[in-house]
């Protein structure tokens, strides 16, 4: 049960450090003043769950790597993130709909994942429910009022939704190693966290007056390795300090 | 600070030690919030005199990122050298998840005198899409306020406005 445990930590670190780390590219270019200080905030959940995720899957995997080694010297094949989290930034609205889907699945998910027999994993879990609730309230506000908003902002938000629910559907996959953990209690069954999604997203989309898009074929394949252009260029950025200088503290 | 916190010390010279090691850390202040102690905060979770003689002491994040956590690892470790304890452990715990009830009496009444709104009482989850109770303002009093932004100034803080004596505020997030 190591190995699959293991993997689970890095995909939920992974999603947590490639979404922190694109909403930091918010940073000092927000649409207002509040909303720098909320995206640089919501940047720094992540970022901060990502480390004790790192910290604990380099624990499972008992060679001796810390979270500098996960987040620093991976290339992309070997980050197992959901393609969701790796979308540009695009437009404010496009942030905030990516965001709204994440939480949306991340809140009931951490809930639940509290339940886990892997006691680092609840206690991980119990610190980012909290703070996933905080993330889903803003994001949910946030496209409300752009969907039921000017006509500008209502279009911007029905095509980032039309654009990114496709990639909604990884969130929920399972793979042979995921259902053994779900067999043994450590990680929460989909198919449990599924109604709490679809809920939170009617409800959202239906305040925003925004139309849900159809459920066609959903993007996937970033849990396995497989990823877009965008995370090599994310990884480029965020690894270029580290590569230059090994080592580097500050 | 609050009930749950242990404290041990197995002898009587390991007695005088953590009541020394105790002294010390009642002066370590949050970074970003200097009115409050860390006992204020709640975010000391365990002191204790290890069989080598050595404090240990657990504390616990308040937000998995907060960057204040490094600041008060180091400032608790200076202040344990001070002490003359110069090789005490400071170990960080998750279990259990810290909440705004671990917030003393005291430090809600410095918060407010502070002029940054004390989390509620009791930490009431608010539903996902509830209406949010208005806060007092820490100025003047006035419950005619309103939230401007989710987030504040540090992790833990939302920007509030009063819209009496018309004072933007800070208010601790209630978690």
């Amino acid at each position: 049960m190591s190995e699959p445990r293991f993997i689970l930590a890095l995909r939920l670190a992974d999603n947590a450090l490639v979404l922190g780390h694109r909403l930091s590219e918010w940073s000092g270019r927000a649409p207002t003043l509040e909303e720098d200080i909320a995206l640089s905030n919501l940047a720094l959940d992540l970022i901060g769950q990502a480390r004790m995720l790192y910290v604990h899957a380099g624990e499972l995997e008992g060679a001796g790597r810390g979270e500098d080694d996960f987040a620093y010297l991976r290339d992309d094949r070997d980050y197992r993130n959901v393609l969701l989290v790796e979308q540009p930034n695009g437009d404010f609205a496009a942030t905030m709909v990516r965001h709204l889907i994440y939480a949306a699945h991340a809140h009931p998910f951490m809930q639940a994942l509290m339940r886990s027999t892997d006691g680092t994993l609840a206690a991980i879990a119990a610190k980012a429910e909290k703070e996933m609730a905080y993330h889903l309230r803003h994001a949910s506000e946030w496209v409300i009022r752009l969907g039921d908003g000017t006509q500008e902002s209502r279009r911007r938000a029905q095509a980032a939704l039309d654009d990114l629910m496709p990639y909604a559907d990884e969130l929920f996959a399972t793979d042979a190693g995921d259902l053994a953990l779900i067999a043994a209690g450590i990680a929460p069954d989909p198919a449990d966290v599924r109604p709490a999604f679809d809920r939170t997203l009617d409800h959202v989309l239906a305040e925003a007056t925004l139309a849900a898009p159809r459920r066609g074929h959903g993007q996937s394949g970033g849990r396995d390795g497989i990823h877009s252009e965008h995370l090599s260029r994310l990884l480029a950025e965020m690894q270029s300090l580290h590569r230059a200088h090994p080592g580097a503290t500050w | 600070m609050t009930a749950t916190i242990r404290e041990t010390a197995a002898t009587a010279a390991g007695a005088r030690a953590l009541s020394a090691a105790r002294a010390a850390i009642s002066t370590v202040t949050d970074p970003e919030i200097p009115v409050l102690t860390l006992d204020d905060l709640g975010v000391i979770r365990r002191v204790e005199v290890a069989a080598d003689g050595a404090i240990e002491v657990d504390i616990t994040p308040t937000y998995s990122g907060c960057p204040a956590m490094a600041a008060m690892a180091l400032d608790l470790r200076a202040a344990l050298a001070g002490a003359g304890f110069a090789d005490a452990r400071i170990r960080t715990v998750l279990v259990p998840a810290w909440t705004t009830d671990w917030m003393s009496a005291e430090g809600r009444r410095k918060l407010a005198q502070y002029g940054i709104a004390p989390p509620a009482a009791k930490a009431s989850r608010r539903a996902l899409f509830g209406a949010e109770d208005p806060l007092a303002c820490p100025r003047c009093g006035s419950s005619r306020t309103s939230k401007i932004g989710e987030f504040g100034s540090t992790a833990c803080k939302a920007l509030w406005r009063c819209e009496t004596c018309l004072e933007p505020f800070d208010a601790f997030k209630c978690i």
